[in-house]
């Protein structure tokens, strides 16, 4: 052992002998590796309990609410159908499940301790992010999927069992979800980056995206006059184009109760798809960046 | 290759506080080395810069030559290390723990399932390999991280005061743990504030306080060096001593500088000279057939040490 003040201190210059790395896998498969065992994770989790109960009331909900009224424009034909039901209500399952899945998936590595672990391996913090996004995104399309399977029930039970055979918007709109869920994990999980305490983290996603993006999207345009394209929960509603048609970009009406008029913006797809894309790039880089500065103090 | 670590310069400001100043040490070869320090002294900051859990505000720190800050990925594949009482996913048992973290560090599935079973049973948890961790209390817990840190037999170890949170039977079992891993071409390097856990396992000390690095050594050394050129062990025998005995046949040796009682069994020897001597006083005092049961470094010199030292640097 050398030392200082005991002995000559450690050569600074000395290039000590190189290490061996065995056999550690590509950074490509650790995140796969550890994706697995972080979904095995969330599959046996109370929050995994919880989100499947959110999912099947929610679809308890909007089916009991179908059979009362039984709505005639709705229940016509299958892409009217997985237009009501699917396309909204799959936004509201991908919000709930960012929050249960990926509020805390960075935070709670701090706040918990699993990051000591999961750090004191021969592992990049870049797989230590991606794995846990592919872990989260995984869990998040499993509760898609259920909900996907409540609204196909309601489809098969007024449409008859035709509407088993899946129509191609509907697999367009499931697209086009899948973009939405990526964008909003990038932007939870840059979220969850920001602190080290998971009830934060948690926090500040459901304020903004249960109410918070909504309320700056009805200012915006009542104020503003603005079109909000740069809200991620704004662009998010072209996922029901495909099946509904695209509406009039911007639509302006006279209001019944007076000569005020009334404008309505529908984002193009355009710009739905790219501003998603970039949400997604740019919290996901933002989120990383965040992970890789942040210490285990 | 021998085993190393490395740490050049090492440097950790938080703010305008200076956690660790400038620390320069090598230690290689295999060996015991306890990392001495009173709480704040930048122990645990040190070896959470070898890991990279924290990052240097200044200089590097090397495993086996390679610099953790570079290539944590390079440098941390011969290291298992135990920082800060870590927790495993809840909802995995210590078993799919272990498969994920023999998988990540890429050993082959048989290999993982043969080192899970070798190091669960040397934590005596052999039975809950299957439970699931959220389930278990902190010194299980504890048990559970010692055998992860171990999994992969890796030639570095570190451990940050792996007795926290244990029971006296399972501080008494990691150090039988430690002293076995010392059997293995393998470098351990364990911070700790308990003195005694130090003299019973390791073979090097290092103290730091405030930060800085006050001497590393050779334990005996230490003792010897510091404890003003006189070397301390401590004799345990099977049943008390007569005064006279003690004093007529151990305390005459010629390698005894003196000797003090330390209770009914024990007693502080002061050795004059250095392992040479110390050698040739075991051989005598064992051959006297009195009971000898251990021979070994003076806990209270090690202690009298720290001690000194650490009011130094508040003076």
């Amino acid at each position: 052992m050398s030392a200082t003040p005991t002995f000559a201190p450690a050569d600074a210059s000395a290039t000590a002998p190189a290490g061996a790395i065995g056999t550690v896998p590509t950074t490509v498969a650790q995140a796969l590796i550890l994706s697995r065992y972080q979904f095995r994770d969330f599959l046996r989790s109370r929050r995994f309990i919880l989100m499947m109960g959110i999912v099947l009331a929610a679809g308890a909900i909007l089916t009991t609410v179908v059979a009362y009224f039984r709505p005639a424009g709705l229940i016509d034909n299958a892409d009217d159908l997985y237009g009501g039901l699917w396309a909204g209500g799959a936004g509201v399952v991908i919000v709930f499940a960012g929050i249960i899945f990926g509020g805390d998936a960075i935070a709670g590595e701090f706040q918990n301790k699993t990051g000591y672990f999961l750090m004191g391996l021969p592992i990049k913090r870049t797989t230590v992010y991606a794995g846990k996004y592919l872990a989260t995104l995984a869990a998040s399309i499993v509760s898609l999927i259920v909900y996907l399977i409540i609204v196909t029930g309601n489809a098969v039970y007024y449409l008859g069992a035709g509407a088993f055979s899946v129509p191609i918007p509907l697999i367009e709109s499931f697209a086009i979800t899948l973009l939405y869920l990526l964008a909003l994990l990038g932007f939870v999980f840059l979220f969850s980056s920001l602190f080290k305490t998971s009830a934060y983290a948690v926090l500040v996603v459901a304020i903004l995206f249960l109410f918070g993006f909504s309320i700056i999207q009805e200012v915006i345009v009542s104020l503003a006059h603005t079109e909000p394209w740069f809200l991620l929960s704004y662009v998010n509603s072209i996922n029901a184009y495909p099946l509904t048609g695209v509406p009039g970009h911007i639509v302006t009406t006279r209001s019944p109760f007076g000569r005020a008029t009334v404008t309505t913006y529908n984002p193009t797809y355009f710009e739905g798809l790219v501003v998603m894309a970039g949400y997604w790039l740019l919290t996901t880089i933002g989120g990383l960046l965040f992970f890789e500065r942040e210490e285990f103090t | 290759m021998t085993p190393s670590i490395e740490a050049v310069g090492l440097t950790k400001r938080f703010g305008s506080f200076t956690a660790l100043d400038h620390l320069n040490l090598k230690v290689d070869g295999s060996k015991c080395v306890g990392f001495l320090g009173p709480n704040g002294a930048g122990k645990t900051t040190t070896l959470k810069m070898f890991t990279d859990l924290i990052f240097p505000s200044e200089g590097e720190a090397f495993i086996n030559g390679v610099s953790v800050q570079k290539d944590r990925k390079r440098a941390l594949s011969v290291c298992g290390d135990l920082i800060e009482s870590p927790e495993i996913y809840p909802s995995l048992t210590p078993r799919e723990a272990f498969q994920m973290s023999g998988a990540l560090r890429g050993m082959r599935p048989e290999e993982v399932a043969s080192r899970t079973t070798t190091v669960l049973e040397e934590v005596k948890m052999m039975e809950w390999a299957d439970q699931k961790f959220g389930s278990f209390s902190k010194g299980m817990k504890q048990r559970v991280n010692i055998a992860a840190a171990l999994l992969s037999d890796p030639e570095v170890v570190i451990l940050d005061e792996p007795s926290t949170g244990l029971d006296p039977r399972g501080m008494a079992e990691v150090r039988s743990i430690v002293r076995g891993l010392k059997k293995g071409h393998r470098l351990i390097f364990m911070s700790s504030h308990i003195l005694s856990e130090v003299v019973d396992v390791c073979d090097e000390v290092a103290l730091l306080d405030r930060g800085k690095l006050l001497f590393a050594d050779r334990l005996a050394n230490v003792t010897q060096r510091l404890g003003g050129g006189v070397r301390a062990v401590e004799a345990e025998f099977a049943s008390p001593l007569d005064e006279t005995v003690l004093a007529s046949q151990i305390g005459a040796l010629p390698e005894v500088g003196g000797w003090s009682r330390t209770d009914a069994n024990r007693i502080t020897l002061q050795v004059k000279g250095g392992p040479v001597e110390q050698a040739h006083l075991l051989e005598k005092i064992a051959s006297l057939q009195l009971g000898l049961v251990s021979f070994r470094e003076s806990r209270s010199a090690l202690e009298e040490v720290y001690l000194r030292e650490i009011s130094v640097g508040d003076a």
